[in-house]
């Protein structure tokens, strides 16, 4: 089984951390991203989570495997979860299981950071307020509008 | 009575956010530097292109008279002084190789409205209203005047004409002196000014706020867009988008690729707003 999943239902990481249990591993680092009440000053009361699951699930395996390159482990696993998602919920589940802890956890961070950039997935936030917003798509397309504006107004600053 | 009229297209710049040679560059059958020597050698005695002395040779450069760049000025600035060296007396029309949209209609409404008793005649920036030099007449009192601009240690051209005697024209059309510098500039410039090819059946599957903005997962297009940049051109003028090309990535059948990527009929394009995992 592919060592990159995704999950439209809730991620319960005790089966994900058998997977890994292995005689030759004396350390297991995890991290588990959970769905968080407040992002950005503003109340959330829940999130949606959407991927492009054929590249996605290609991208995510090729992190995995780097990680495993770069920190010399064998043993890894993230499962990222889509679809509606409640308060507390997991949102994504890292597991690196290893002889030692160091390469554990250095395996495990290069893992959850890679993923945030990399794969294509979206995270749509749903405010106290009823308003609603997909993460780092809807400022960045306002702010780029105004980028634009400033750019061309001083193209070329001459005196 | 007005100087002669000489021709001088600039082909000397180092096309780095190009990659590649810039003059090369080919719309339909001619290269950039023949289209828009051409587009001069209709209106002017004599037309050259510029080059620095390590482009003396180039087979693409050879073809035409040359004026070579001396001393160590930098920039476009070098080629319009050489000009100036070599025929004093002559008015210099000076283009750049790098306006695919540049017409012969642009051309002659800047002939036609040109003052020789001004220093120079040049168009107004659609974008900042300042003058635009590279498509512009440089009468023969330019000559003294810019020798002495380059001599207090500067070089832009643009602000040369800025500081000189230099009657201002608003573009009849407002796109037809964009420049073309990057790979990606450049597809949708080759859609504009090529004729159109046969079309290509391509399939776009939609996500996140992009799914939103277009009102679907997936649709079917015919098109004539032959490059994922073009595509999303099109596309965002029909569903209004809000991101743009640089915010995002592009997936052909399910694989990361440039914008400049040619398509083929039956490819699955994606575009990939800014992801947001974890």
């Amino acid at each position: 089984m592919s060592r990159f999943r995704f999950s439209h239902e809730p991620v319960d990481p005790a089966p994900l951390r058998e997977e890994l249990l292995h005689p030759t591993c004396g350390g297991f680092a995890s991290f588990e991203g959970w769905v968080r009440d407040h992002n950005e000053g503003q109340a959330v009361t829940r999130l949606e989570y959407e991927a492009f699951e054929q590249l996605g699930l290609r991208e995510g395996e090729k992190i995995i495997a780097e990680a495993c390159e770069r920190f010399g482990v064998s043993r890894a696993l993230c499962v990222h979860r889509l679809g509606d998602l409640g308060l507390r919920e997991v949102a994504v589940w890292v597991g690196v299981a290893a002889p030692h802890r160091d390469e554990a956890f250095r395996a495990c961070r290069y893992i959850i950071d890679e993923v945030k950039h990399r794969v294509p997935i979206w995270k749509k936030e749903h405010y106290a307020s009823g308003d609603s917003g997909w993460v780092n798509c809807e400022r960045c397309a306002a702010d780029a509008h105004s980028h634009e504006a400033h750019e061309h107004a001083h193209a070329h600053v001459h005196d | 009575m007005s100087a002669p009229l000489y021709g001088l297209v600039l082909a000397g710049g180092r096309s780095t956010r190009m990659g590649s040679d810039k003059a090369a560059i080919r719309y339909g059958d001619r290269t950039q530097l023949e289209r828009a020597a051409d587009l001069l050698r209709a209106v002017t005695h004599e037309t050259f292109v510029s080059v620095r002395p390590d482009q003396v040779s180039d087979p693409l450069r050879a073809r035409f008279p040359q004026i070579v760049d001396t001393g160590d000025i930098e920039g476009p600035a070098a080629g319009i002084h050489a000009a100036q060296l070599a025929r004093p007396d002559a008015a210099w029309l000076v283009v750049a190789c790098d306006l695919p949209y540049l017409t012969a209609a642009t051309i002659s409404h800047l002939l036609a409205h040109r003052d020789p008793s001004r220093v120079a005649t040049a168009y107004r920036s659609s974008h900042d209203g300042l003058p635009e030099p590279l498509c512009a007449v440089y009468e023969p009192a330019a000559g003294p005047a810019l020798q002495q601009f380059l001599s207090t240690g500067r070089n832009c051209p643009r602000k040369f004409l800025i500081n000189s005697d230099t009657l201002l024209l608003t573009q009849p059309d407002p796109e037809t002196l964009e420049n073309v510098n990057t790979p990606v500039e450049l597809a949708l410039a080759r859609q504009r000014v090529e004729p159109a090819t046969e079309k290509r059946a391509i399939r776009v599957q939609y996500y996140a706020l992009l799914r939103e903005q277009a009102g679907r997962r997936d649709e079917s297009v015919e098109t004539a867009a032959r490059t994922p940049v073009e595509l999303f051109r099109e596309l965002s003028n029909r569903h209004h988008f809000t991101l743009q090309p640089a915010m995002l990535k592009v997936a052909v059948n399910a694989q990361f690729q440039d914008w400049t990527h040619p398509l083929a009929s039956g490819d699955v394009v994606v575009f990939i707003p800014p992801v947001a995992g974890g």
